[in-house]
């Protein structure tokens, strides 16, 4: 219901329509969602987890465990939303979650009237047999059961932004300590962020009362943000939740950016990520639910949630509210609701005395105390109607029963550590009050060994005010004077875990302690009966603080249960790990804006949108995206690529080999680094000519090739792989910089400053003559020659190398001359037949001439020695990178399997990957095999199938017939040369 | 998500700026070592909880190789050198000394420092 | 002990759950034992119970610094699949696949194993042959697999972008019957079979040093008081480096961190295990309805437990462009876990240069799926003082050969 009067943060004057389930419904402007339900009657906002049983909102803010909706509708749908934290705005849409067919009539709530035959782990000791129930009975029953909201069904349409930023100390927190810490620390001139998750300022102490600077608390609360705004070097942010304190003070913080407006334009949330000298954790601290039988009941509050929803939102379930505690805070909820109107019957409290000043107000203000009681007992259908009181001590023999509409609880506070702990701060318990506080001699450390995070205020156990806003300047400056602040003095309280602490098991499996999981006292008990003993085993056993809210309402009171039933002390039963986030963040902020075609950078040559407009089919080769064959119109893949390698071979096709490592080598002892990193001499290779290379890691396994031109006296020009230019640009450095130091060398990967053509096929050179500008004649330019010049004037270094076994020029230009080369290429070529070709059918050409391909033929477990390229090794250096490695007993293995030709006996292409199977099996059961496929492929030249592969002494058995299996058939080949095409290489050296 | 300082350049920079490169100091074994030796080379690793010495590379950034200590049960970085070091410097053998004792700087320690 | 069963719940429920006795007992430790294990997570726990099963060997105490199972086997993302590309890791992780099938009716303990299917998505012409050769090898293996193409992929996995701009699905690689366990229950189950064999698993007893004497082990020395044994297993994942050191030799091993993260629960949407190494993460919907989410690990050297956050945003960045309805969902929770890898990224299951002293690790992002089959295998071991065939490939000397089980050839991440 609405109170007629109050309500701070609510304009009565702006009231906003929004629908929940089937019913649409008037709210307020300020209101949160639940505030606007309670206001219009509707405590029933969602069931829990496990037993599907009736939930109210029993928390006001971030910390709510039961009042989940699906917020908006269609792909901008949300599910498992805090009612307590959505603001309400016009047209907003919510449903609640985990019921069949409503939320007023659920069916699979028949869970909760078996619920004592379904007890923690119950599920561990069923369902067991017969074997294949569990995957097809009993786990999908299960699955549908559990789950809360409705997956999503459609890509969000939203964006998310991403920013860094810098600061000397990050507050996070905008109550009074929070406020009073970016106050002190800006006042030193540190650079200050301070993010409160709430829309507004002042934390609980506008609702809670006290004085500050002598006056209101909200008074002094604007006029410190009112003095951090006007400064330059504070940032300022409400809505904004400090989800994560990672090592070295790397902070997460998510905004909410448009929600409170129902969407909007621009991004929906910012993910700050933040470096931060320092952090105040100002997070303040949750209230504690009390253990009492039937406190799940809707209607059942934590005492400050029912204080702000009468002080914040003038609204509470229903005109009469019973009190239960352990402690004088909650008194200050007994006498808001008297203040608002509301009847509070009695306060029961736990403690055999009650004699503070909150207490003889309550008293002065004719409001019943009665001691030493609790809570026997709820009475209600879907909601509270009634309580029953029985000896706070004793076994739960009620002495009377209550109605009222509300039932306000508090057992204490536990601080909001969770920004603390998240980086590896400790915890100590702190006796008096009950928790669990920050141990500052052991706080997290950062890249110096320093501490990175202060707690401050109720986070740091502080939990009256003035002591709140003398911690919270003290962590923003040590030198600072705190505002002067006045609040009641508070009695102890009494430590209670269990209500009534005599109760039995039937009433203690009716005693909530995880209100969304459904984990009970005697669920906890029952762990530690079964030797669940461990904090973290009865977390797990029992799923206790698994929830949504992660524990911030169960842990303490779980493992003060915990620590009954095994007779420890508290602090030896320890707490379970605070993990990130401290509040769950969307995977959409946290993903960012690279999403579809701007997911990874796109490495483009300075030929890309020439093949884009030829209707090249693209394959992603790291970051690029290469050509792998220009289909013309109604042309397959396959087609096209025959038709490109058949074109090549007799006329004249163009690759782009823009892609293709291209490392300067240089300096004096650039050849002896050479003759270390490659296989082969290239210290002796002369200025001029081109050497084919290997390069192996120190195992000894191959790792790229490329060919080798030596430019200049001290210059070397090294061609790696497309996919390994960088890395092997990295491998040099990491050689030069840290093993061979002292010697004279210089890198440069110079790949994206030139474009990179290969002229392939008979008529190569006559293309090459029509540009005009160099002689490439055979004996100006041999094979395995390069030469420097002119081509169509543009400037040029032209290398006679092939891989593809034609007559092949590659021509290097400066990359902003590429298309310009490209298309006089195209033109001059028109005569001859010219057509560009893609990677698959490269991949062909060089499988028909036996030539490896890094990737195919290698998998990083294979040697040089194995692929037939002993030639490539330089017998006479004394050593090489991976030199040592191939003289291991594994790599010197006669038996290991080498490269040879394939051709199937009936033509066929052999299945990619297949195996050739060996006799027998091994001592595994596995049927052994003697060699596998590296490269497959339907030959155009040949017009058949051809293969490459590795097989067990594979030279030594040319002629033999193996079996081959994949994809289930066998295919049986002859063991060949691996050059199935000009053996005698005339082709390329005219 | 570490903080690293870049001994060349100087820049003090996040995680994402470097690649790790694993243990420092390792000596190179050639064509002469024994199999065990050139398996300890390779791969018998100290991985230490505790002090360990690494090598970095800034690789977004100069792109010079980098040598750090750094607590690994911590994260703490008691300094970081140039690559071209036989072992850490007498300033981070004193900061790793100071921070976790003398004998922890002694285990890592490896002579003098040499810059050739 | 009383036997589980769903009359065993029904007899309780009615007396209040009050006579359930411990799953497993906590006994002060003996003097000696035939066997100790180190290390009473999953593969401690299951050699301990092959020990006893297999071979006879009961008399072993297994030994837990912190709470049982809280390592590895408590916070990875409960993957099961045996699609491995070389033989002896085929060989291991079939068998363990194949031991996780019957599991739960064995220890009588329900560790949910959920044969729901594993695929890996290949979005690279390089990852299209890979998987088909993995396929091609799991037929001859024994292992049950398929390259699927991608209408299959969709149909398989609706909730999936098979059609990403920039990294298309080409297809996968298909294994149905691997799939998914409930973790802490394998732990738990074990455990409680291993007590009721009576052997001792003693928590909160971290062991100190080792004793040598001649090359040969005698026993170890603990916060609660030296303990005598001619076998030790040492089976403690990111912490294997730390007992060697103490036994006095080296492994090939670096103790990394490896993230992972759960949404939300949210209803069923999602009943198969993707993993896609390309973009680097692998996701699963757990039967409380998270999504259960993982990807690589950390570069250097860590112990602490904690990540870098970078791989969280790379992770999430490449699964909500895989699952573009991924984006509205939020993150629950993050944490990570120290994985030991070794130097060809394949485990060690292996005698070591001390006799008596056995070691079980290196099983880097994958432990979870071994735990039955390293047990087997480890066991088998420490019984008869020689491996047997499923481990005879795993031994740490294989570095010193050159003879290496890599499987990064076919996949860039494994899990």
């Amino acid at each position: 219901m609405r109170l007629e009067t109050g309500g701070r943060l609510i304009d009565r004057t702006r009231p906003l329509r929004f629908r929940f389930d089937d019913r649409w419904m008037t709210g307020l402007a300020g209101d949160t969602l639940a505030s606007a339900l309670i206001g219009q009657g509707r405590i029933l906002m969602g069931r829990s987890f496990k037993y599907h049983r009736p939930r109210g909102p029993v928390a006001a803010g971030l910390e709510e465990p039961n009042a989940l909706v699906t917020l908006g509708t269609g792909a901008r749908a949300e599910p498992n939303v805090r009612a307590t934290q959505t603001e309400l705005f016009q047209g907003l849409r919510a449903d609640s979650q985990n019921r069949w067919p409503s939320l007023a009539f659920d069916l699979m709530a028949a869970n909760d009237l078996v619920s004592r035959f379904l007890p923690a782990g119950f599920y561990y000791k069923t369902f067991i047999r017969p074997r294949a129930a569990w995957k097809h009975l009993f786990e999908p029953a299960i699955r549908r059961a559990a789950g809360l909201g409705p997956a999503p069904k459609a890509a969000d349409p939203d964006r998310y932004d991403q920013v860094y930023a810098f600061c000397d100390v990050l507050v996070a927190g905008g109550g009074v300590a929070g406020l009073a810490a970016a106050l002190a620390a800006a006042r030193t001139g540190a650079r200050v962020m301070l993010f409160e998750q709430a829309p507004h300022w002042g934390g609980r102490a506008p609702v809670d009362g006290g004085t500050v600077a002598g006056g209101d608390p909200a008074g002094w609360v604007a006029a410190a943000v009112a003095e951090l705004a006007a400064m330059p070097d504070v940032t300022l942010r409400t809505r904004a939740t400090v989800a994560a304190v990672h090592d070295h003070g790397y902070v997460l913080v998510e905004e909410r950016l448009t929600d409170h407006l129902g969407g909007g334009p621009g991004p929906r949330r910012r993910l700050w990520r933040i470096r931060a000298g320092r952090v105040v954790n100002a997070c303040g601290a949750f209230e504690r639910p009390l253990a009492f039988p039937g406190n799940d009941r809707p209607g059942v509050m934590l005492a400050s949630a029912l204080r702000d929803y009468v002080v914040n939102w003038a609204v509470a379930p229903g005109p009469a509210a019973v009190v239960v505690t352990n402690n004088d805070d909650a008194y200050r909820t007994a006498l808001a609701l008297r203040r608002a109107g509301i009847s509070v019957p009695v306060i029961a409290d736990a403690r055999p005395a009650a004699d503070g000043p909150l207490p003889q107000a309550a008293r002065a203000a004719g409001i019943r105390v009665a001691t030493g009681t609790g809570i026997a007992g709820t009475v209600g259908r879907g909601r509270v109607v009634a309580v029953q009181l029985c000896d706070a001590g004793g076994g739960g023999h009620v002495t009377e029963t209550i109605p009222c509409d509300a039932v306000a609880m508090s057992g204490g506070w536990s601080p909001a550590v969770h920004l603390w702990s998240q980086p590896g701060g400790r915890l100590r318990w702190d006796e008096a009050g009950a928790m669990f506080v920050p141990d500052p001699d052991h706080p997290p450390t950062g890249a110096a060994g320093e501490p990175i995070v202060t707690c401050a205020g109720a986070a740091a156990g502080a939990l009256r005010l003035p002591d709140c806003i003398a911690s919270g300047a003290r962590a923003g400056d040590p030198a600072a004077a705190a505002p002067p602040a006045e609040a009641e003095a508070e009695a102890p309280l009494l430590p209670v875990w269990v209500m009534p602490s005599g109760a039995g098991p039937r009433k203690r499996a009716k005693m909530w302690l995880d209100f969304q999981n459904d984990v009970k006292v005697s669920d906890v008990e029952l762990a530690a009966r079964e030797g669940y003993r461990s904090v973290e085993h009865t977390k797990r056993y029992t799923t206790l603080g698994m929830a949504t809210d992660q524990g911030k309402l169960s842990n303490v009171n779980g493992l003060a249960v915990l620590a009954q039933a095994l007779d420890e002390a508290i602090p030896r039963v320890g707490t379970t790990t605070f993990r990130p986030p401290f509040v769950p963040v969307t995977i959409g902020a946290l993903a960012g804006e690279a999403r579809g075609a701007v997911f990874q950078p796109l490495r483009r040559t300075p030929l890309h949108d020439w093949h884009a407009a030829h209707g090249a089919v693209w394959e992603p080769v790291g970051l690029w995206r290469r050509p792998y064959c220009y289909p013309r119109a109604n042309e397959s893949r396959a087609d096209a690529v025959a038709r490109e390698v058949l074109n090549t071979r007799r006329a004249l096709g163009l690759l782009d080999a823009s892609t293709l490592g291209k490392i300067v080598v240089k300096g004096p002892d650039a050849g002896r680094f050479l003759d270390m990193i490659y296989t082969g001499a290239m210290s002796s290779l002369p200025v001029g000519r081109c050497r084919y290379g290997l390069l192996c890691n120190e195992q000894g396994f191959l790792i790229d090739d490329g060919v080798v031109a030596r430019l200049a006296e001290d210059t070397w020009l090294c061609h790696t792989t497309s996919g390994g230019a960088d890395r092997i640009h990295v491998w040099m450095e990491d050689w030069l910089q840290t093993e061979w130091w002292n010697w004279r060398v210089f890198t440069l990967n110079l790949t994206e400053q030139l474009a990179q053509i290969a002229v392939v096929g008979p008529h190569a050179r006559k293309a090459l003559e029509a540009l005009g500008g160099m002689d490439v004649s055979k004996a100006a330019l041999p094979f395995m020659h390069w030469a420097e010049g002119t081509l169509a004037g543009i400037p040029a270094r032209v290398f006679r190398i092939s891989f593809s076994g034609e007559l092949s020029y590659e021509v290097a230009v400066p990359a902003d001359r590429g298309v310009e080369l490209w298309e006089r290429l195209v033109a001059a070529g028109g005569p001859l037949g010219v057509m560009p070709y893609g990677t698959e059918a490269l991949h062909v050409m060089r499988a028909e001439k036996g030539f490896i391909m890094i990737g195919d033929e290698t998998d990083g477990t294979v040697i040089p020695q194995d692929l037939g390229l002993g030639w490539a090794i330089s017998a006479r250096k004394p050593d090489y990178l991976g030199k040592r490695g191939q003289m291991r007993p594994a790599l010197a293995d006669p038996d290991r399997w080498r490269l040879v030709g394939l051709m199937t006996l009936d033509g066929s292409v052999i299945p990619e990957g297949a195996y050739a199977v060996g006799a027998g099996r091994n001592a595994n059961g596995q049927t052994a095999t003697e060699g596998r496929v590296t490269s497959t492929y339907f030959s155009p030249t040949l017009n058949r199938g051809i293969a490459l592969g590795l097989i067990r002494r594979g030279p030594e058995r040319m002629g033999e017939v193996l079996t081959f299996a994949a994809e289930g058939r066998r295919v049986q080949a002859r063991i060949v040369s691996p050059v199935f095409h000009d053996p005698e290489g005339k082709a390329q050296d005219v | 998500m570490l903080m690293l300082v870049c001994p060349y350049c100087g820049v003090t920079a996040e995680e994402t700026e470097f690649a790790p490169g694993g243990e420092a100091h390792l000596s190179r074994v050639g064509p002469d070592g024994s199999d065990e030796a050139f398996e300890a080379y390779l791969f018998a690793r100290a991985n230490p909880k505790g002090v360990h010495l690494e090598r970095w590379r800034h690789a977004y950034g100069c792109g010079k190789w980098f040598l750090a200590a750094r607590c690994t049960a911590t994260l703490e970085v008691f300094g970081t050198y140039p690559a071209q070091s036989k072992g850490p410097p007498p300033a981070v053998l004193d900061r790793i000394a100071d921070r976790r004792g003398a004998g922890a700087a002694a285990r890592v320690g490896r002579g003098a420092p040499d810059a050739s | 002990m009383s036997r589980y069963s769903v009359f065993a719940i029904v007899r309780e429920g009615l007396r209040h759950h009050t006579g359930w006795p411990r799953a497993w007992a906590s006994p002060e430790p003996r003097a000696r034992y035939d066997a100790i294990v180190v290390g009473a997570g999953g593969h401690g726990l299951a050699t301990a119970y092959y020990l006893g099963r297999n071979h006879g060997i009961t008399d072993v105490a297994v030994l837990e610094k912190g709470w049982l199972g809280g390592g590895n086997t408590g916070r990875n993302t409960t993957i099961i699949r045996s699609n491995y590309l070389q033989d002896p890791s085929a060989a291991i992780y079939e068998k363990s696949r194949a031991l996780y099938e019957t599991l739960s009716q064995e220890l009588n303990y329900n560790v949910m194993f959920s044969p729901r299917g594993v695929m890996m998505l290949a979005q690279t012409e390089h990852e299209v042959r890979g998987y088909r050769r993995t396929a091609a090898a799991n037929a001859l293996q024994g292992v049950e697999t398929e390259f699927i193409g991608p209408r299959r992929v969709k149909e398989l996995c609706p909730i999936m972008n098979i059609d990403g701009p920039r990294y298309p699905v080409l297809g996968a690689l298909w294994q149905p019957r691997g799939g998914t366990g409930r973790h802490d229950a394998v732990a738990w189950g074990y455990a409680r079979a291993c007590s009721q064999m009576g052997m001792h698993i003693i928590e909160n007893c971290a062991v100190t040093g080792i004793t040598v004497e001649g090359g040969q082990v005698r026993g170890v020395d603990t916060t609660r008081g030296p303990i005598g044994c001619d076998r030790l297993g040492l089976v403690v994942a990111g912490h294997s480096s730390q007992l060697a050191d103490m036994a006095g030799f080296r492994l090939p091993i670096e103790s990394l961190c490896l993230q992972a993260l759960v949404s939300e629960p949210i209803k069923p949407c999602m009943d198969v295990v993707v993993m896609a190494n390309t973009v680097h993460g692998y996701m699963s919907q757990s039967d409380k309805g998270e999504m259960v989410i993982g990807g690589g690990t950390d570069g250097f050297n860590n112990y602490t437990q904690r990540g870098s956050h970078h791989h969280i945003e790379e992770t999430l960045r490449a699964l909500v462009e895989t699952f573009p309805m991924l984006s509205r969902l939020k993150m629950l929770r993050q944490w990570g876990g120290i994985v030991d890898m070794t130097g060809d990224r394949s485990p060690l299951i292996s005698k070591t240069p001390v006799g008596g002293i056995f070691v079980n690790c290196g099983w880097g992002t994958g432990g979870f799926k071994a735990i039955p089959g390293s047990g087997w295998a480890m066991a088998e071991l420490m019984a008869k003082g020689e491996p047997g065939p499923l481990a005879a490939e795993f031994s740490m000397f294989r570095f010193r050969e050159g003879r290496f089980i890599d499987e990064s050839v076919a996949a860039g991440v494994a899990h």
